[in-house]
């Protein structure tokens, strides 16, 4: 990208107009302003794009296999194991990795931190795309994926925690699109929704925490559903949305420490000053509050093990795992965060955010499928199951790099707002 | 101005929501509290002393239901010792019942037992389920609704007793295939389920629930030396309609003792109840700290319009 910006000063695309003063067309920003044999040279040039096809070329065989002679074709089919890694990774941990979006509007919008804006946008589009594809993962297991609307529309049950779930995620799935609307209408010229989302922000935010609140704390409580099943240091009746909900906090902040990061470092291009001067400074402030928020975690994690009277659990085989968890995915990155914190040290800020992401998808297919049927067998997924997991995921990183490519979020749009 | 109106709107329509939902909470909890069943739930006692392992139940539910052919006869006895994962057979969507063999060292031949759902008085699959498939009639079935399910299979999450199972085999109409008891063609008109009807042995006795506790219970005063003193499923999972006598202890023959006495959805309530507390505090208390936290700004804007104005 930096060898046609040299040679064509407008580009990368940050106005309505041309430096000739024509507009740019959408299907010109579309393609970043390059033509497309330049556009496809650009693509083939860089290797993360041949891996990705790599993936696809198995994944989509597979994908379609699973919709054309159903999920047993994919999965090992149990009905002891009946969710997998679709809902394991692709809802369990992809929902607390997504909290980003209403922890940062947070920040700015109700406690007007206003020094957080640069970075504000990303993390919004951070949380709207795992949601989404969170959905789509839930597509993928749902034994009848047409029949999504079914639990809002069609046949209602209130009293269940998916309902909840259900209601809130598509509920704040409409709330994050809203809020990414401004980003969308600079860049596509559709000024007069940005202005009026502008208005409402401050009420679409105060949304955004009510629905995250309970439909984190929810996933969690789907858990409670299965008392006998779920091993007992990973169960708790009355804490586990709690624990649910407090490490989406760090999960949220951690996943945009990382992605940030990988702006800065592959995406220089795109981003502006404004960003690339304060990403380091963020991330610290950022890395700051996942510290807050692992101690206090952990304390609500020892706190569930005494109400219970657990402690007997942490000498068995399980306990040790399960300390194992807590100090590789908690206490290591809460302590390395702390120390990066104090003396400033952005990059150790940056390992300790990737652990603690690894941590939170290490937790959730703990408590999701590891310590579930702990009193039976081990299930192992199936391959298919495996790599369709991952053709998902790098769509979904294929989306978040087609965004940030265009719409202004690493930087301001310099033409009129 | 704008801010302030949207604000004001937003608070109402989330106090407007926090109403409705904890009404429909409130008459929820409030009906599952006391609940002990249907006076006249129907119910079966299956007693462990009497089965001898025939599997005519088996080959009955198969053929009432209309499920597919298994690939041994029902007369194949070797399935007793068909092993998946160190664990015996479970039903799946071809098995809505499954009788097990069981060695246990006390006697001096075996014991079998038969699983199927146990249709809890309370369901945990019912109350778990977010598009409301799952019905317990008055006559004690827990029948299931396939046109509206949506395949998510918490159902079979919350079963303490891991009886629902889904028809993985098909892309366009998969399925939850569980025992209903033979709602549709025979509990419906009072008559038993086809597996008690065909049971030679009469280890399944059928009748109320009430009375069928109290045969339970009656037997084992009768023979003290002959039964455990307890009977499965009067309390397990809060009650179910099919219950288990036995002469060994329960986990001998393959039932969970550990399985919780109350109803599965008390250990939910917990979460339920903090939803209209959210739903009612956060708006205030986030509008607040917002007030709070920006009122430095506020002051210096409203100084220096003044000072412009001046």
């Amino acid at each position: 990208m930096k060898k046609f910006s040299a040679n064509n000063p407008a580009i990368p695309i940050a106005d309505h107009v041309k430096h000739d003063g024509s507009k740019w067309t959408i299907k010109e920003k579309l393609w970043l302003g390059l033509t497309p044999q330049e556009y496809k040279k650009q693509f083939f040039r860089n290797w993360v794009n041949w891996l990705m096809l790599c993936i696809f070329a198995v994944g989509i065989p597979i994908i379609l296999q699973r919709y054309l002679f159903g999920l047993g074709a994919v999965t090992h089919a149990s009905n002891d194991y009946p969710w997998g890694l679709f809902l394991g990774f692709g809802l369990f941990a992809m929902v607390p990795l997504s909290a980003s979006g209403f922890l940062l509007g947070t920040t700015v919008e109700v406690f007007g931190r206003k020094d957080f804006i640069p970075i504000e946008r990303l993390a919004l589009l951070n949380g709207l795309l795992g949601y989404f594809f969170a959905v789509l993962y839930l597509e993928v297991d749902l034994g009848m994926p047409w029949r999504l609307p079914y639990p809002m529309f069609v046949s209602l049950g209130p009293a269940a925690v998916l309902f909840l779930v259900a209601w809130h995620v598509a509920t704040y799935l409409s709330v994050q699109i809203a809020e990414l609307v401004p980003a969308f209408g600079e860049w596509s010229g559709w000024l007069k929704g940005k202005r009026w989302i502008k208005s409402i922000t401050l009420g679409l935010t105060i949304a955004g925490i009510i629905l995250s609140t309970l439909h984190q704390g929810a996933l969690g409580a789907l858990f409670t559903y299965a008392p006998g099943k779920v091993h007992p240091l990973w169960f708790s009746a009355e804490f586990q949305w709690i624990h649910f909900f407090c490490s989406s906090i760090f999960a949220g902040l951690s996943m945009v420490i990382v992605s940030s990061a990988l702006c800065k470092w592959t995406m220089k291009w795109r981003a502006d000053d404004r960003f690339l001067g304060s990403v380091d400074n963020l991330t610290i402030g950022l890395g700051k509050g996942c510290s807050y928020a692992m101690i206090t975690y952990l304390v609500i994690k020892i706190v569930a093990i005494a109400h219970d009277q657990e402690w007997a659990y942490l000498l068995t085989g399980w306990g040790q795992y399960y300390l194992l968890e807590l100090g590789i995915g908690v206490v290591l990155p809460m302590f390395m965060f702390a120390v990066a914190v104090k003396n400033r040290w952005a990059g150790m800020v940056r390992l300790a955010a990737l652990i603690s992401v690894l941590g939170i998808i290490w937790n959730r297919l703990n408590t999701s499928m590891i310590s579930f049927n702990w009193n039976l067998y081990p299930e192992i997924p199936h391959w298919k199951e495996v790599w369709i997991t991952i053709t998902i995921y790098a769509l979904y990183f294929l989306t978040y790099r087609f965004i940030l490519y265009r719409l202004p979020i690493l930087y301001e749009w310099k033409g009129e707002k | 101005m704008t801010e302030q109106l949207s604000r004001r709107r937003f608070i109402k329509g989330g106090l407007a929501g926090t109403v409705a939902v904890s009404v429909l909470k409130d008459k929820e909890t409030q009906a599952a509290h006391d609940f002990e069943g249907y006076p006249d739930a129907m119910g079966v006692v299956v007693d462990l002393t009497r089965c001898v392992g025939c599997r005519s139940c088996e080959a009955a539910c198969n053929k009432e239901q209309g499920l597919p052919e298994p690939a041994e006869p029902f007369d194949d006895f070797s399935v007793f010792d068909y092993m998946f994962h160190g664990q015996k057979r479970r039903t799946d969507e071809a098995h809505y019942t499954v009788v097990n063999r069981y060695e246990v060292p006390q006697l001096d031949h075996p014991l079998f037992r038969k699983m199927q759902c146990n249709h809890c008085n309370e369901p945990a699959c019912l109350t778990s389920c977010f598009v409301n498939a799952y019905t317990k009639t008055p006559q004690g079935a827990v029948i299931y609704n396939s046109k509206v399910c949506v395949g998510c299979r918490t159902c079979m999450i919350a079963c303490p007793f891991y009886v629902p199972t889904f028809k993985y085999s098909s892309a366009f109409s998969p399925r939850i295939m569980k025992c209903i008891f033979c709602y549709d063609t025979r509990l419906k008109d009072g008559k038993p389920p086809a597996c008690v009807e065909a049971c030679p042995q009469e280890a399944l006795t059928f009748g109320k629930r009430i009375d069928m506790l109290e045969v339970a219970h009656q037997r084992i005063r009768m023979e003290p030396g002959k039964y455990i003193d307890h009977v499965y499923g009067e309390h397990e999972a809060g009650g179910t309609s099919w219950m288990y006598i036995s002469p060994v202890p329960f986990d001998e023959v393959g039932l969970d003792t550990s399985v919780t006495r109350e109803p599965i959805l008390n250990y939910v309530k917990g979460f339920l109840a903090i939803v209209p507390m959210v739903l009612t505090i956060w708006p205030a208390l986030f509008a607040g700290f917002h007030l709070l936290a920006t009122r430095k700004d506020r002051i210096k804007e409203s100084q220096t319009d003044e000072n412009q104005e001046g």
